[in-house]
């Protein structure tokens, strides 16, 4: 029941790559030839000397010039925000392991079929219900000031304890959602084919449904880890100085802001690699998958 | 050729907008070098707009609170602050209603652009990094920084600098209390730096830090009425050269001249040592750290 070799027109139609260049707006190269280049090419140059022009030009440029783009002021801030983020990579890691598990949990909780399973759902409903819908801000602060207050023995004080517990519980909500999407894009005939195998309802949604489901649903997966990577910056309301903290120190200790660019950079730094990660892995997924369908 | 004609259209369009932001461009506020009240470079005439942050915490700002004004009202001339200003708006010959209050948070008193305020007060120190993006009148207050920790934890029995080392501690963004822990005290402990007082405040409660380093006024204030059962450890001599809180203006604003001539005098008559006693009497009698 190996899913390599499955047919999934449906799929594989949307997944191909467009003959032309999405960033050219689908010209044909070979067609409409150097011409569309050259436009695409002189409407980018005009409309970005137009943009620094624009920007350059206005009243307080001068002033904006000075207090976020100085050179001395930004790598001034650098070493100090860098060891900072340390911090933010590492309640990131720790935060999407945790996050990976709850939330195939809930997710599978949601989608478990039948009368008897009602409460599951439902609970697993409301969780993601409030999850999603309490800002994460809130969640860390009610958490990180709320949790200690109890004052109760063996309850961790840490703030960055009780902040990333937050983080996991707010994207749990929201990766669950991701994970039940990437289930029910499953046609139910998988299972039926499963269970007819003599499969239990387990080794079929362990062996056939998720696999497939998770391997759909990378992208979107991804795109929720680049979420938490930027979110680990509330973590600063704590009073945990991590690299947005540092950077608020910095600034306003100068009332410069070229310490925000710094971080700015930190987390694009992380972010953009993991983007080009994902695509990378859509990719390979893609041909892993048409060398399969040749021997369907 | 319609691509083209977009094209066109597009370039256009910006190059208007760029010429656009250029003639706005504003003559530089130096105003002229007399402080009759008609010359002042003033954001509204006639008016004196002093900014401060909301809430505005005693002892710095006094009064029942009143709508929009938290906790205390800065339009009531009562806590050290206003009282300030509105000695500085008196000498400046202001009367009390021509002074408006504008909600200013301490993020917003240094941003890039043109300023809402002719002056904002709001217990910010002068440093010479920070003289650099805006200006500062002279001093109003002197600053020391000190303590504040849970009575009976094991804190709060230090009575030196060098004691303090193994703590946790705590300040919030903004002041210079968090430099001060980093170059003076030097703690083994990463310090906390919260962004809100609030946050600062519970995190004392909690004994999430084991103290909070505030300049002493404050201090007395969190002991008085935001952390129950806390006390003010100590405070640390001012560094030499001290520390001072200026009110900031924005920079190169003539203003600032005639509000340090008004300082002036009000520091020679006396007055600025009358309020100083009538608003923050209390904060007194704490220890030394050495």
């Amino acid at each position: 029941m190996a899913s390599e070799g499955d047919r999934r027109p449906d799929l594989e139609v949307e997944l191909r790559e467009p003959r032309g260049s999405r960033l050219l707006g689908g010209v044909r190269l070979q067609d409409e030839g150097a011409k569309g280049v050259a436009i695409a090419l002189a409407s980018t140059i005009v409309f970005i000397a137009l943009v620094v022009l624009a920007i350059t030009h206005a009243a307080g440029w001068p002033e904006v010039k000075r207090v976020f783009f100085d050179w001395g002021d930004i790598s001034g801030s650098f070493p100090d925000i860098a060891r900072a983020f340390v911090l933010n990579v590492k309640i990131f890691l720790v935060c999407e392991v945790f996050i990976l598990v709850l939330s195939l949990i809930i997710a599978v909780l949601r989608s478990l079929p039948g009368p008897v399973f009602f409460p599951l759902r439902a609970l697993a409903t409301i969780y993601v219900d409030l999850a999603r819908g309490v800002p994460t801000i809130l969640v860390i602060a009610l958490l990180g000031f709320g949790a200690p207050a109890l004052q109760l023995t063996g309850v961790p004080r840490s703030p960055v304890f009780w902040a990333g517990v937050g983080l996991i519980l707010v994207y749990s909500g929201y990766v669950a959602e991701v994970y039940r999407a990437g289930i029910e894009s499953v046609h139910p005939s998988q299972e039926a084919a499963a269970r007819s195998l003599g499969l239990t309802r387990f080794q079929a949604l362990r062996r056939v449904v998720l696999p497939q489901a998770v391997r759909r649903v990378i992208p979107p997966l991804l795109n929720d880890f680049i979420g938490l990577q930027k979110d680990t910056a509330l973590v600063g309301t704590l009073g945990v100085i991590e690299a947005f903290n540092q950077s608020q120190i910095d600034t306003s200790a100068t009332f410069t802001y070229g310490s925000y660019l710094a971080a700015a950079a930190l987390f694009v730094a992380i972010t953009i690699p993991l983007a080009r990660f994902t695509d990378w892995l859509i990719a390979r997924d893609r041909r892993k998958r048409q060398a399969g369908s040749a021997f369907a | 050729m319609t691509k083209m004609l977009g094209l066109v259209a597009l370039a256009l369009a910006l190059a208007g907008l760029a010429a656009g932001c250029g003639t706005t461009k504003k003559t530089a506020s130096t105003g002229s070098s007399s402080c009759a009240k008609g010359d002042l470079n003033l954001v509204t005439a006639g008016k004196l707009t002093v900014g401060t942050d909301n809430p505005a915490f005693p002892p710095w700002y006094g009064g029942t609170p009143h709508k929009p004004w938290q906790v205390s009202d800065p339009r009531s001339g009562q806590g050290y602050e206003s009282a300030v200003a509105y000695a500085v708006a008196k000498k400046l010959g202001f009367s009390k209603a021509e002074v408006t209050w504008k909600h200013v948070p301490f993020n917003n008193s240094f941003a890039p652009g043109s300023k809402s305020f002719d002056f904002d007060i709001n217990q910010i120190s002068y440093t010479p990094e920070r003289a650099k993006q805006v200006s500062f009148s002279d001093s109003y207050y002197d600053v020391n920084q000190s303590v504040v920790v849970n009575k009976g934890t094991p804190i709060a029995n230090v009575t030196t600098i060098a004691g303090l080392k193994p703590y946790g501690l705590g300040a919030q963004l903004g002041t210079t209390s968090y430099q001060f822990i980093k170059d003076t005290i030097k703690p083994s402990k990463q310090p906390s730096v919260f962004p809100q007082n609030a946050g600062a405040v519970q995190a004392l409660k909690n004994k999430q830090v084991d103290g909070l380093v505030v300049d002493l006024p404050t201090a007395f204030y969190v002991t008085a009425v935001q952390v129950p059962n806390s006390k003010v450890l100590g405070y640390f001599a001012a560094k030499p050269g001290g520390e001072h809180f200026g009110m900031v203006f924005q920079k190169g604003n003539s203003l600032v001249q005639c509000v340090n001539h008004a300082l002036a005098t009000l520091r020679s008559n006396g007055t600025l040592k009358q309020l100083q006693q009538k608003w923050l009497a209390k904060a007194t009698g704490a220890p030394i750290l050495k």
